[in-house]
């Protein structure tokens, strides 16, 4: 599926992402975890080529990623970002259909899928017509996951996709995010800070530190047989963490 | 056989052209224009004044490239300014030479002499027995009031005092307008001034004879293409006709009609041809309504073609700026040195390269027009948040269809907003125009400027403010439609 082999990233003088190999398992939720600055979202990024890596190749299904290939290679990849990334100068259902527009689909085959993909993801078909501003963050965010599934990629890959919203939004769509995963049997790339997201997601928690993989295993792997300290700290000290985030937000 | 009918049309087309007649930018210039043009097509010829032009260099410029056909000089600026620095002989003979080196030919004076000269109260000079600038000096006592121009000239007063001997003590500088009043009031008793000023006739001034030759001549002379005596001999005839016409009397008469009585040039020339040579021409006194019809189309049509040339060259210039960061600094610098050169400067740098009239105008607007649209096109492109920049990578859109589909739409009110300040302040800058000849709401302005009319100069003034307004209200509308609804909502929460 996504395998990435000695990658590594700088921005500058700051290494992102040391020499990294990674494997990523077909049909399952791989999370990326790890404290701020550990190169996670880096790594996913790497995944959809959006960057580039220094050294090392990044292979989606034994292709590798080059100039050629690159937009051909992402239309097979959905990509969510914290907060959508939708386009404010588009409607709803416009973001949706921006890419399979752009490749040609009429439009009886763009709205049947429109539709579907609301039923789907839980979306209010009367706001298809709102733009970006006028939804709430819950509804941006089941945007976003319609416009990366509009043509039912293989590999799904989210960068903190619930990190802005409120804790009952937030739990809402934790459930349908799964929901959906399990439903269509995709292969899930998801990065999150908080451990217990993780736990919630991951089939494999694939966990990072200063540009690392330190360990990557289930759940039950990392609490029971932590690699090192780092390991246990970080399992450790994640529900204080998680009260924490609540208490903020 | 042929050869004879294409001959017949080819002069048929030569002498369908018209005289185009130049005038500069004062009253004088205006009105002998306005004569040559009546003259002209009193012969049957056709003939277009394209009044108040520029300055003298403008006109001459215009001459030589053959924008114009023919205009009222002075042998003053031909001698001192136009041919100075080259080899030429001294007397009009000489001048006539130098003009003709330069491939261009020279007619006789028209009589009148319009130089530096020493003028008082007629009933003054007359009481005193003044005639010539010599009799000044039995009359130690008189008060004299100078302009500052003319008490620093070389062939000013400390030169006009040594040749004449003048033994005057009480000199003051003085404001040239002021000089008039002061001179009326007997606060001063002599002062200088044109010899064919219009006020030499309304305040009743008597011009003192200068008996020593001490001014240089400034006889007004018709310049010409030579190519007018082949293709129309008889309107080069028709203009022998001005030589010794006009004497300083009729002509500084003809001024004080124009800038006191405020009748129009045209009619002042009709009623001269009228007296002179019992010619006869229509004066079409064009109404206000016709003439800001005019100049609205003329000032939008600088205005326009130098915004859409602008668009069409500065927003790709915006989007290579911000795809290339160095290209970048570098266009938005040169854009930005552009603005800084004097708009009068950049329009007369415009005239070797492009002419006279509208295209120099344009160019000099477009130049103006391109920093606006260049930084706000870059600006708006390099303000999208990086994350939706992002977004619309990772989707596989191609670099061409990103930009089409959503960077220039998010970038949309940015660029809006730089076309309309090019467009506001090319509605002003175009006003400027009209010192190369374009026309548009500067002539007015420039006429009024030259007559001293604040009637006038609100004729150009405030349509060109409404203008503005309106360009302003127009964008405003257009916003509206050009930038996508998304962008103008405001948030729910």
């Amino acid at each position: 599926m996504l395998e990435l082999t000695q990658v590594t990233r700088s921005f500058g003088a700051t290494v992102a992402v040391q020499p990294t190999d990674l494997s990523v398992r077909p049909g399952a939720t791989t999370v990326l975890i790890g404290p701020s600055g550990c190169g996670k979202s880096t790594l996913l990024r790497l995944m959809i080529y959006i960057i580039r890596p220094d050294g090392g190749s990044v292979r989606f299904e034994g292709t590798e990623f080059s100039a050629d290939d690159v937009l051909r290679l992402r239309h097979r990849m959905g990509y969510v970002i914290q907060d959508g990334g939708l386009f404010p100068h588009l409607s709803a259902s416009d973001n949706v259909a921006l890419l399979a527009r752009h490749l040609g689909w009429d439009e009886t085959r763009v709205t049947a899928r429109i539709d579907a993909l609301a039923d789907l993801t839980r979306f209010p078909t009367d706001c298809f017509d709102r733009f970006p501003v006028q939804l709430s963050g819950g509804q941006r965010q089941r945007v976003s996951l319609m416009r990366a599934l509009m043509l039912d990629p293989d590999v799904l890959l989210l960068d903190e996709p619930l990190g802005s919203l409120d804790p009952i939004v937030r739990s809402d769509l934790q459930q349908d995010l799964r929901d959906i995963f399990r439903t269509l049997n995709k292969t899930v790339v998801l990065v999150t800070h908080d451990m217990a997201e993780a736990g919630f997601f991951g089939d494999v928690i694939v966990l990072m530190r200063e540009g690392r993989i330190v360990q990557q295993g289930t759940l039950s792997q990392l609490i029971n047989e932590p690699a090192d300290n780092f390991v246990e700290r970080f399992i450790r000290a994640q529900p204080t963490a998680l009260h924490v985030l609540e208490a903020e937000s | 056989m042929i050869p004879l009918i294409l001959l017949l049309m080819a002069v048929a087309i030569v002498d369908a052209e018209p005289v185009r007649v130049g005038s500069k930018s004062f009253t004088e210039s205006v009105i002998l224009g306005e004569i040559i043009a009546r003259l002209a097509q009193d012969t049957g010829a056709q003939s277009e004044h394209r009044r108040e032009f520029g300055g003298t260099r403008v006109l001459w410029n215009a001459l030589l490239r053959g924008d114009l056909d023919i205009y009222p000089e002075y042998t003053g600026t031909i001698a001192q300014e136009i041919l100075a620095g080259k080899d030429v002989a001294a007397g009009e003979d000489g001048l006539r030479a130098g003009v003709e080196a330069e491939g261009l030919r020279m007619g006789r004076p028209l009589g009148f002499n319009n130089t530096y000269a020493i003028g008082m109260r007629e009933e003054i000079a007359d009481s005193l027995g003044i005639r010539t600038i010599s009799d000044l000096k039995a009359h130690a006592d008189l008060v004299f009031g100078f302009s500052n121009e003319f008490m620093d000239r070389g062939d000013g007063w400390p030169s006009l005092r040594d040749a004449y001997h003048l033994p005057h003590t009480d000199v003051r500088g003085l404001q040239h307008d002021l000089a008039y009043r002061a001179l009326e009031s007997n606060d001063i008793h002599a002062m200088d001034l044109y010899s064919t000023d219009a006020e030499i006739e309304y305040y009743g001034l008597r011009v003192l004879v200068d008996d020593l030759e001490h001014f240089p001549t400034y006889h007004a002379v018709l310049v010409y293409r030579p190519d007018l005596e082949t293709r129309a001999p008889h309107v080069v005839a028709a203009f022998s006709r001005l030589q010794g016409a006009i004497d300083s009397g009729t002509m500084s008469g003809m001024n004080k009609r124009a800038k006191v009585d405020r009748v129009s040039e045209s009619r002042i020339a009709a009623d001269f041809l009228d007296s002179a040579f019992d010619v006869s021409s229509a004066v079409v006194e064009i109404t206000v309504v016709d003439r800001l019809l005019r100049r609205t189309s003329e000032h939008l049509t600088l205005v326009v073609l130098s915004l859409v040339a602008a668009i069409l060259i500065a927003v790709p210039l915006g989007i290579l700026a911000a795809r290339h960061e160095r290209l970048g600094q570098l266009i938005l610098g040169i854009a930005g040195v552009i603005q800084t050169i004097p708009a009068l400067a950049l329009l007369v740098f415009m005239i070797p390269i492009v002419g006279t009239q509208e295209p120099p105008a344009i160019c000099a607007l477009f130049l103006y027009s391109l920093l606006p649209i260049v930084r706000n096109t870059y600006t708006g492109l390099t303000d999208i948040p990086h994350h939706m920049r992002e977004s619309a990578e990772a989707l596989g859109l191609p670099p061409g269809v990103r930009l089409r589909l959503v960077e220039l739409p998010l970038a949309s009110r940015s660029i809006l907003a730089g076309i309309k300040t090019s467009a506001v302040i090319n509605v002003g800058f175009a006003t400027l125009g009209a010192f190369i000849g374009a026309g548009g709401y500067g002539q007015p302005i420039l006429t009024g400027l030259r007559l001293d009319d604040m009637s006038l100069i609100l004729q150009g003034a405030v349509p060109a403010a409404v203008l503005a307004l309106l360009v302003q209200g127009l964008f405003d509308v257009s916003e509206r439609i050009l930038v996508p609804r998304g962008l103008r909502l405001d948030p729910v929460d």
